[in-house]
């Protein structure tokens, strides 16, 4: 035996549960990522938590305050001794303290200051988190962001309330993990080697083993074929043509010398897959809008990576695709012998290989032609590419200060969609708001104080009364018992809903900074008292 | 769900009023602090006497502690619901201070699990003012534990995870007392299990939940008229983060759910990819639907036929699978395969490339061959802080009454935006364990024992070792050896003649179960 250590270092060993969803080049990303953390309340440091543990590069905590003997009560990253002393420092020592590999420093100069005076303090990072932040400051923070192109993520506990705002100018995610995607097969459409292959399989084989072993794929297509030999070139069309179709494989199935028909389970598979055959492949709609986006059109020597790539996609499509992506060369497992399935599985592969040549084609042309290097594309990237290139997402999800700014009448349409149900968490979004208002005019949240729960109640529906008047949802009300448990609320951050929105976020963190996995948009709203959500895009 | 059900349901906290076995004389919902002192300390000494593993729990006094002095300010988040009315609270909730004293001196809550959900939930219930919290875990600490499980550092691998988060916690919260104890949940007494208020299970193994699922369930006593005897009935909060079967969740969904588009989501996403999915739920042992009820929703185990992967590997696991099943067995019939051992693990791979170059197959890695060979689920700590912390919520809501509950079964999805789907589980009117009635078994009396044997190991039952007894005799046991000897020839008489007719009753025993299970033969004609 080799020695063991040379095979996995300990880093692969300590990230092995991680690098299995987002690879070594995720983690790569993640490695080098620099995240701002505004604000180290409980909130944060459940954020930060979990993204020190998997090894980001570094973070950088920005707290002016100090410990309060509140804070202690809710931060599993302060202790009783730091009560008094800067939260900055205290929260950094203790989240650094979790991986060695990563890197932690503090600021303790005021938000406000750093805002006004220095806002290239912001340039060098990955991405900025906020936690709890009332409005005003958010959109402050959110412009600076928007002017320095770094994405931005917007989170807040209140009481057993929950939200979460995403920020991101553009995001193209080549990635995305499908959770079960459908094999790209083409049985509607056999390129020339997929039919030779079906050529070479003895279907009349009387050969018991070799009957239930031919690949699942092989019958269906070679029924399909015959199918559409004998119905002017279609495929099966109403549910009886399917039924009958069905019915053929199960007339295919050998016939035992007993005179009855064998039990093969490649025949089976065939059946249960028949849907497969009667497929048509196509492009997704997503990725038809991508080839329409202006950014295909209008390439320039700036044009990033992935919209040159996306352009090249949509030349394939239009020349040697003959309308179809590249194929994906991927096939499920199936019951068959080792050879005829490996050989089918090539078939497949050399033919996704072939595509990818031809994309690549394109990739080079429109390379030199806009003047770049060749290697601004590798050849992997463009085969990354062209495999999950039914899969490809690019998110926008717009500033926070326009949102405040004013209501567009897409905010307000999906507002008044929402809050047609009295349930529904979206209620929130306008009660957080609302609380903000309260809190300009009053210095204080309502319900600051235990006397002050029910004579804030008021005052504050009427910000709610004047806030959905504003957002062009006047026809709304919100429930009289929310208004009541905001206040009751008092702006309380409550450790579980800060570790909920701590384990959500950083999980945005990660898609965002690995370009795996596809972020939400825009906005999450988690109501704690129901344990019941909503992601709406504002 | 019946009116009854509905009631008990909303009857909410985990009364102070019941009188518990754990806070035995404390029947008074809202005692005089000194009272509650002296209670939390019998039932301290209670804890200590019946842990494993506390010996080097630091600085204790081992009978008397003195009641720990919070500084200023500590609860102030927590305490704005509980001195605060509030509209969605459950009507036995009186807002009062007591009621945080209640959840820091008596409430005794157990976390089951001290892995990935485990950490998160202990720090979750300590900074939401539960104290008395004990944790089990048989399980000692690994390398690719620490991307996640954050009270654990490099010096601690080899060492229990028990004992190590309790350590932890007890150091960083102050006044927090965690008990663990390093061993199975098999080996403690149902006793053990009585002292508790609150259970929540952070744990990956199904045959475990399923078993304390069970035990809970079996606790529960019925007063003359069919209620439940208040103390009886230890609610279970439930967090798991293996991507479950929610295909069968669409008739629910569709009734309870208002975006469909939501639930279409949710069915083609639930099948097979783990990692960024979870669930937590509250179970109410005897009121609504127990683990027990959801069995079928977790996806059996993926397992190749043998003759596969000895005559027709396709795919690399086929390869992997060979090497282990049949490689490394006749290579060293003397040594066990250690699948922690990277030493073991690399021959594995190597064989399994020599396979698979043999066949043509690509793609066999050192990594594949690894998750192959330990089933390994991909796991990350935003999903662990994600459900646990939704279960501590619970937990926390549960003890007080300060909230509604979840009711009962909260989905999470991260995988493609951040999507969560929260509906009622109702319970399945025949459900082995908390339906109280004998599940009716469909056999025949002329097939033989063996026959039924076999059918008790497929679903529901997934029973490994049963026992069969029945009309006062034992007709077979699968353990220990001598017994399983002498029932054995039974296995091959039919049921006939066996002696059990038409709607004879048999007792199944398991070890997937504490209680053995009731089954009522239904003879096909």
């Amino acid at each position: 035996m080799t020695s063991a250590s040379m095979i996995v270092d300990r880093k692969t060993q300590r990230y092995d549960r991680q690098l299995r969803l987002w690879g070594d080049h995720g983690q790569a990303a993640l490695e080098s990522a620099r995240v701002c953390l505004i604000n180290g309340s409980a909130t944060g440091t459940e954020i930060l938590k979990n993204l020190v543990l998997p090894g980001i590069g570094s973070f950088t905590v920005i707290d002016s305050e100090k410990v309060s003997g509140a804070d202690v009560g809710n931060n599993f990253f302060l202790d009783a001794d730091s009560i008094g002393q800067s939260r900055a420092r205290v929260v950094t020592e203790l989240l650094q303290e979790l991986n060695t590999d990563v890197s932690g420093n503090f600021v303790e100069e005021p938000l406000q200051s750093l805002l006004d005076n220095d806002v290239e303090f912001f340039r060098p990072f990955t991405l900025m988190i906020a936690t709890q932040l009332s409005s005003k400051m958010l959109a402050r923070v959110s412009e600076v962001c928007v002017k320095l192109g770094i994405p931005f993520l917007a989170v807040r506990s209140y009481g057993l309330i929950g939200y979460l705002r995403l920020q991101i100018g553009e995001h193209c995610v080549i990635e995305s993990h499908p959770d079960s995607p459908m094999d790209d097969l083409r049985l509607d459409r056999p390129f020339p080697e997929l039919l030779s292959y079906l050529q070479q399989i003895d279907f009349n084989t009387q050969d018991g083993f070799q009957h239930a072993h031919i690949p699942f794929l092989a019958i269906l297509l070679k029924h399909l074929l015959e199918w559409k030999a004998s119905h002017g070139g279609l495929p099966p069309k109403t549910s009886k043509d399917k039924d009958e179709f069905r019915a053929e494989i199960q007339r295919a199935r050998r016939i035992k010398e007993d005179g009855s028909r064998a039990e093969e389970e490649n025949h089976d598979e065939a059946i249960t897959h028949a849907t497969k055959a009667w497929h048509v492949s196509s492009i997704p709609s997503e990725i038809s809008a991508l080839f329409a986006d202006s950014n295909v059109d209008n390439l320039t020597a700036t044009s990033s990576p992935f919209w040159i790539m996306v352009r090249s996609l949509r030349d394939f499509v239009m020349a040697e695709g003959e309308g179809l992506l590249p194929l994906r060369g991927s096939i499920p497992d199936m019951a068959a012998d080792s050879d005829r399935y490996i050989r089918l599985q090539h078939v497949y592969q050399e033919r996704a290989k072939h595509d990818v040549a031809a994309f690549t084609a394109h990739v080079h042309r429109h390379l030199a032609e806009l003047g770049l290097p060749l290697g601004t594309i590798s050849d992997d990237d463009a085969k990354t590419f062209c495999r999950n290139a039914p899969f490809l997402r690019v998110i926008r999800a717009r500033p926070i200060s326009d949102e405040l700014a004013s209501a567009t009448s897409k905010l307000t349409d999906t507002l008044n969609f929402h809050l047609e149900d009295p349930d529904s968490s979206v209620a929130f979004y306008v009660l957080l708001r609302a609380v903000d208002l309260f809190f300009e005019e009053h210095g204080r949240f309502p319900g600051a104080g235990d006397d002050q729960v029910e004579e804030d109640i008021a005052p504050l529906k009427q910000y709610v009364v004047g806030l959905l008047t504003d957002l062009g949802v006047s026809q709304h009300a919100i429930k009289e018992e929310l208004i009541h448990e905001m206040c009751r609320f008092g702006a309380a951050e409550l450790h579980n809903i800060a570790s909920i929105l701590g384990g959500l976020a950083s999980q945005e963190a990660v898609k965002v900074i690995t370009r795996q996995y596809i972020p939400f948009n825009n906005t999450f709203l988690f109501n704690g008292i129901t344990s019941t959500s909503s992601t709406v895009e504002l | 769900m019946d009116a009854s059900t509905e009631t008990a349901a909303q009857s909410g906290a985990l009364d102070a009023t019941a009188p518990s076995p754990a806070v035995a004389g404390s029947n008074n919902a809202r005692p005089a602090s000194n009272a509650i002192v002296s209670n939390t300390n019998t039932a301290a000494a209670a804890v200590a006497a019946a842990a494993v593993e506390d010996d080097d729990t630091e600085g204790e006094g081992e009978d008397v502690a003195p009641r720990f002095e919070d500084w200023a300010g500590r609860w102030d988040h927590i305490d704005k619901l509980l001195v605060r009315r509030g509209p969605f609270a459950q009507p036995t909730f009186e807002p009062c201070v007591e009621l945080r004293d209640f959840l820091l001196e008596q409430c005794r809550i157990l976390v089951i699990g001290a892995g990935g959900l485990g950490c998160e939930l202990l720090k979750d219930l300590a900074l939401s003012g539960f104290r008395n919290i004990d944790v089990i875990d048989m399980d000692t600490i690994d390398i690719s534990n620490l991307n996640r499980q954050f009270l654990f550092r490099q010096k601690d691998v080899g060492q229990s995870k028990a004992l190590v988060a309790a350590e932890f916690v007890n150091r960083r919260v102050a006044g927090c007392k965690v008990t663990p104890h390093f061993c199975k949940i098999q080996d403690k007494p149902e006793d053990f299990y009585r002292q508790f208020q609150l259970v929540v299970c952070g744990l990956d193994s199904i045959p475990a939940r399923r078993w304390i699922n069970a035990l809970l369930v079996s606790l529960v006593q019925y007063n003359d008229d069919k209620e439940i005897v208040p103390g009886t009935m230890i609610p279970m909060i439930d967090g798991g983060t293996e991507g479950n079967c929610v295909l069968r969740f669409l008739q629910f969904s569709v009734r309870l759910f208002v975006g469909l588009s939501f639930t279409a989501l949710f069915c083609v996403a639930g099948l097979l990819y783990q990692g960024f999915k979870g669930q937590a739920r509250v179970i109410l042992p005897g009121m609504s639907s127990c683990f027990e009820c959801s069995i079928d929703t977790f996806p059996p185990q993926t397992t190749f036929p043998l003759c596969t992967i000895a005559s027709t590997p396709r795919i690399p696991a086929h390869c992997i699978e060979y090497a282990k099943i049949v490689l490394w067995p006749q290579a060293f019939p003397d040594r066990a395969l250690d699948t922690d051992d990277p030493e073991h693990i690399n021959w594995l791979y190597l064989e399994a490339l020599k396979r698979a170059n043999e066949y043509g197959i690509q793609g066999v890695t050192y990594r594949l061959t690894q998750g192959v060979v330990k089933n390994i689920i991909p796991a990350v700590a935003s999903t662990n802080a994600v459900i646990a912390a939704a279960c501590a919520s619970e937990a926390f809501k549960l003890a007080t009454g300060c909230s509604s509950q979840l009711n009962n079964y909260m989905q999470f999805n991260g995988q493609d935006s951040l999507y969560t789907f929260t509906f009622e589980y109702e319970q399945k009117p025949d459900c082995l364990v908390c339906s109280n009635i004998p599940l009716d078994f469909a056999c025949s009396a002329s097939e033989p024992l063996r026959a039924l044997v076999e059918r008790l190991s497929e679903q529901p039952f997934q029973f490994k070792a049963p026992g069969i007894r029945g009309l006062g005799k034992t007709f077979y046991m699968s353990a220990p050896p001598s017994l399983e000897l002498s029932t054995r020839p039974n296995l091959d008489r039919t049921l006939a003649e066996l002696g059990l007719q038409d709607g004879a009753f048999l007792q199944v025993a398991d070890v997937a179960v504490p209680l053995p299970v009731q089954l009522k033969l239904q003879f096909r004609p």
